[in-house]
């Protein structure tokens, strides 16, 4: 399935990716791209190779072959530092001090813009709270990362990533256990981010969140691409009934058309 | 100026609020690390003070300040006996320096392991340091050669050598290909200590009358203190110290875990690397000049988190006053507590830095 919308810019090229983990294979040749501003959703049930692709792509899983290009460029050509300048990662559960403040933590993503010697600047000040007053976590930031809710937690960690002003944000799982207006509100900033130009790969649980905001999704089974394209060609009830093993009814959402996914309750459907 | 757009305020605005936030700060900052410089040339003056003959503050002041380098202010000197400028110059003020270089050294490289690490267990001791050091003391004290390096034997340089052999033993243990384990790393330790301390432990036990100066050794002492020995250790304390002071904003940035940190841009391997060669160069330094004292380097990075906060860049300077101040402190105890006898240093610091840390942890929930 190619994807009608196909990408002019390529901000991430990943081509032929293998990642082995303790001798076993977990991504098997996975090729995709990122556009710049727009928002992709990496989809697949667990334990499929969400986390180590997107680990891969910010350079911290070790690839047996294939490579992966921000800008053109390789990641070793790169270098970690102008990596860092660029892709930005927010982890599912990161670990920090918990006495850590929010203000302290969403400066660290200024690391990568700063040099060995070089202090904090008002303006490297400036951008911090600005990442947290995008993030929703302005009124935080004086409070130690111990003492948040994990749905503030997240805020604080995506505020860092914006901090470090990426070209590319890589998000894993960023609306696990959000309450659905938190779910809502963290894809908002995630459109705005790509109209400004940002390209994101965002790995989602959720088909029906990424059906309705992803402008593209890629769909990562047992280590392998399965299917590409706009989540109404990818989201069909045929194709997750084979990728999950689920039954599930897909219907359409009656104003922009995103499909929905439903379960299906077998013995409902066999009552008929 | 009627033409600035309206969005110039807004912006203007932001700025000076963050420069007002971060002047209160860096005043705060530069407050707690005040109080302890002003709180150790106080400990200095009373270290100097006291001992067998008692000197009045005023005289050990005028005489201190009257040898300064460059400065050499004359304040009044009269009533200051040639004996007693002959005591605060030759005898304690050595020695009080050399137990501040000592404790700063042990704190700083405590505060930096424990960072390294991110486990708040981590000190000098755990990479085998003071075991390897008091090996190499050992074997220069049980050994035949009538040696003497510049006035002080063979002790410091074998205690160094000690020191730095068994950080590498265990650094090279628990290297693995590109990667070196926080725990790998502390059990090589565990494992190198219990080898060097067995030795050391033969030595002791077969070594007859020989052998006893290295039970001064091991518990630490600021007896033989001398200009020159604390002349020769300095330059590789500045040297770590300055190395790791360079390196403070990284070690926030590695409170994160190590592929945060690496996803941040940072090689983790090599800052790691270059955080435990200075830090462990600090201690070995330190250990060889006063021997093994324990507890420094434990609590007060401990103590300096609870006053200043996580910042390294702030964490570190303060440590350093605070294990000056503390290991002083802990010497006067230690020779003036059973007079003329004198008690091992490293004996009080655990006597005294026990219960006030466990006071402390209780009191403030340390360690949730």
């Amino acid at each position: 399935m190619r994807t009608a919308s196909s990408p002019t810019t390529s901000l991430l090229t990943v081509s032929d990716l293998r990642v082995n983990l303790g001798g076993a294979p977990v991504l098997r040749g996975v090729g995709l791209t990122v556009a710049a501003g727009e928002v992709a959703g990496l989809l697949g049930p667990n334990g499929v190779g969400k986390t180590t692709l997107l680990r891969a792509i910010s350079g911290v899983a070790p690839s047996a072959a294939g490579h992966v290009q921000v800008h053109g460029a390789t990641l070793a050509a790169l270098g970690r530092r102008r990596l860092a300048q660029m892709v930005a990662v927010v982890q599912q559960l990161p670990e920090a001090p918990p006495e850590l403040r929010v203000e302290e933590l969403v400066l660290l993503g200024r690391t990568p813009h700063l040099g060995l010697l070089a202090r904090e600047s008002t303006r490297d000040y400036a951008i911090a709270r600005q990442a947290m007053r995008r993030a929703g976590c302005a009124m935080l930031a004086e409070r130690a990362l111990g003492t948040l809710s994990g749905g503030q937690r997240r805020r604080a960690f995506i505020a860092r990533a914006l901090a470090q002003e990426p070209a590319l944000l890589l998000l894993d799982e960023p609306t696990a256990n959000l309450d659905v207006q938190a779910q809502g509100e963290t894809f908002e900033l995630l459109r705005q981010l790509a109209a400004e130009g940002v390209g994101v790969l965002v790995a989602v649980h959720d088909l029906t969140l990424a059906a309705a905001y992803c402008d593209r999704v890629v769909l990562l089974h047992e280590g392998r691409i399965v299917a590409v394209g706009t989540p109404a060609e990818v989201i069909t009830a045929d194709i997750v009934h084979r990728v999950y093993g689920a039954h599930v009814d897909v219907i359409h959402h009656p104003v922009h058309g995103a499909p929905i996914v439903v379960p299906a309750r077998l013995e409902a459907t066999r009552d008929h | 100026m009627s033409d600035i757009p309206a969005v110039v305020p807004a912006v203007l605005t932001e700025q000076s609020v963050i420069r007002a936030q971060r002047l209160r700060g860096g005043a705060r900052t530069f407050g707690a690390i005040g109080l302890a410089a002003i709180l150790l040339v106080a400990v200095i003056t009373l270290a100097v003070m006291v001992g067998a003959a008692a000197i009045p503050a005023r005289a050990v002041i005028a005489i201190i300040l009257h040898r300064l380098p460059l400065l050499a202010i004359d304040l009044d000197t009269t009533g200051t006996s040639e004996a007693w400028q002959r005591i605060v110059m030759e005898v304690r003020l050595p020695r009080v320096l050399t137990a501040g270089v000592a404790g700063a050294a042990l704190a700083y490289a405590g505060t930096t392991y424990q960072g390294v690490f991110r486990n708040p267990l981590a000190d000098s001791f755990l990479l085998g340091i003071a075991s390897g050091a008091a090996l190499g003391a050992s074997i220069a004290i049980m050994a035949p050669l009538g040696v003497d390096t510049y006035g002080f034997g063979l002790v410091p340089p074998l205690a160094f050598a000690g020191a730095c052999l068994a950080v590498t033993l265990a650094y090279a243990a628990a290297r693995i290909g590109d990667t070196v384990s926080n725990t790998r790393l502390i059990l090589a330790g565990v494992a190198i200590s219990s080898a060097a301390g067995a030795v050391t432990s033969f030595i002791l036990l077969t070594g007859g009358e020989r052998a006893i100066p290295i039970f001064a050794f091991l518990f630490g002492s600021f007896n033989s203190a001398t200009w020159p020995r604390l002349w020769v250790a300095l330059p590789y304390i500045a040297l770590g110290g300055a190395v790791i002071a360079m390196h403070a904003r990284l070690l926030n940035v590695l409170q994160l875990d190590e592929e945060q940190a690496a996803q941040l841009g940072i090689d983790v391997l090599r800052t790691k690397f270059v955080l435990l060669a200075a830090a462990s160069l600090i201690a070995a330094a330190a250990v060889a000049m006063a021997g093994v004292i324990g507890f420094v380097g434990l609590i007060v990075p401990h103590v300096a988190r609870m006053l200043i906060g996580t910042d390294y860049r702030r964490l570190l300077p303060l440590a350093a006053l605070l294990g000056a101040s503390f290991l002083i402190a802990a010497d006067i105890i230690a020779r003036t507590a059973l007079q003329p006898q004198e008690v091992p240093v490293g004996v009080v610091t655990a006597i005294v830095g026990a219960p006030f840390f466990l006071t402390l942890m209780r009191a403030r929930r340390l360690g949730g």
